[in-house]
């Protein structure tokens, strides 16, 4: 049991990713489709590019896909696999994908909360299997930070937090 | 746990600053707001009550730069302190990097840091993991009050240490932001290590980059 177990994400996984949600995107006529991870960070971004800070909308979706799943739990489910928050224009559909990563579509009237639940179903799926794969890889085969690399993020921290 | 994004080449750490209610956890990430350039950092969302107490978290993200073609940002998270807010305290533990204990030195809310140490221990164990693997550091806020505790006396009950059971690691080791004193150390015979800890007065911002700096060093050293 430890603490801080770091996880990677390569460029192949990026160009399969973006593959996947473009894909979506195309055939369910949404805006834009994200991945987040459920530690609040934003893994992947595709589509029309956001206009809000895509860090602060990470968390945000992590902690509501959160409190939703305690929730959940509170009904006896062992989680909701998808939110839906309707807008006037626009609307936001979030769903699970391995336990690990959130899907999180954007899309306005465009299209349909039909349409887009009828295609997020195989991109889920699909998205299931890369990062199903890409958690049991071993975390020693990334090829991991530069040994200068320490030294010189202290030297950053130093000068932004003040030496 | 940091997540390596070699697409984007992004490097983003997860700080949580934990600790009892009202003891100036959103203090120390306002002043860090106020205070780092305006470019080098995001924006700061609270979900607080109408009385500005947290009630699920505050977010701050901050860019260090790019390091070795690598962006890296530190995510500083606070929790809500007050002990009916368990369930978002435990969720925003989840992924954490390195967490910052801040106490309240008043003796008065000895029992309430006491109460709140215990359950980030709990919290921590549930997610699977163990404090004493990864970058902690106390902070010993509102030193200025008169009614502040002794560090000793904080120490004792806060930090007493963990025991060091690998033989590499059971050797004395200086605490390198205090001359003369040690995070690894002989005590009746037993290898014990305690957490670094800092003083501070978060609302005049006394100790609060001391912290952020221990903490997000000792985080950096884990991605090596």
């Amino acid at each position: 049991m430890s603490g801080a177990s770091s996880w990677s994400f390569r460029e192949d996984d990026a160009r399969t990713i973006q593959g996947i949600l473009a894909g979506f995107l195309g055939e369910s006529n949404a805006r834009t489709a994200m991945i987040v991870d459920r530690t609040g960070q934003m893994v992947a971004v595709a589509g029309e590019s956001p206009q809000f800070d895509p860090a602060a909308f990470a968390s945000l979706t992590a902690a509501d896909f959160s409190a939703n799943d305690q929730l959940a739990r509170m009904l006896g489910e062992p989680e909701f696999g998808a939110l839906f928050h309707q807008g006037e224009r626009e609307s936001m559909y979030l769903a699970d994908v391995a336990r690990r990563v959130i899907l999180v579509v954007l899309f306005d009237n465009r299209t349909t909360l039909g349409m887009v639940k009828l295609r997020v179903k195989p991109a889920v799926g699909q998205l299931t299997q890369v990062f199903t794969e890409m958690f049991s890889r071993d975390g020693t085969s990334a090829p991991g930070v530069e040994s200068e690399f320490l030294g010189e993020a202290e030297d950053e921290i130093d000068k932004l937090f003040g030496a | 746990m940091s997540m390596i994004n070699y697409a984007s080449r992004e490097i983003n750490c997860k700080l949580v600053y934990y600790g009892p209610g009202l003891g100036g956890k959103t203090t120390n990430l306002e002043f860090v707001y106020n205070k780092v350039a305006p470019g080098s950092r995001g924006k700061m969302i609270s979900l607080a009550t109408e009385t500005e107490r947290t009630l699920f978290f505050d977010f701050l993200p901050v860019d260090l730069g790019t390091i070795r073609g690598f962006k890296v940002k530190f995510h500083l998270y606070t929790v809500p302190g007050q002990v009916y807010y368990n369930a978002s305290r435990k969720l925003i533990l989840k992924g954490v990097d390195g967490v910052v204990f801040v106490a309240d030195s008043q003796i008065e809310r000895m029992d309430a840091n006491i109460e709140a140490m215990q359950n980030l221990y709990e919290n921590m164990t549930q997610h699977g993991y163990d404090l004493t693997r990864i970058p902690f550091v106390i902070q010993y806020n509102k030193r200025d009050l008169p009614n502040a505790a002794p560090i000793d006396e904080l120490q004792a009950s806060l930090n007493p240490g963990w025991p060091v059971s690998e033989p590499a690691r059971q050797r004395l080791t200086p605490d390198p932001y205090r001359e003369g004193e040690y995070l690894v150390s002989q005590q009746d015979g037993q290898w014990i290590e305690r957490a670094p800890y800092f003083e501070a007065v978060a609302l005049t911002g006394d100790g609060v980059f001391d912290t952020l700096k221990a903490i997000s060093k000792n985080v950096v050293k884990t991605l090596g």
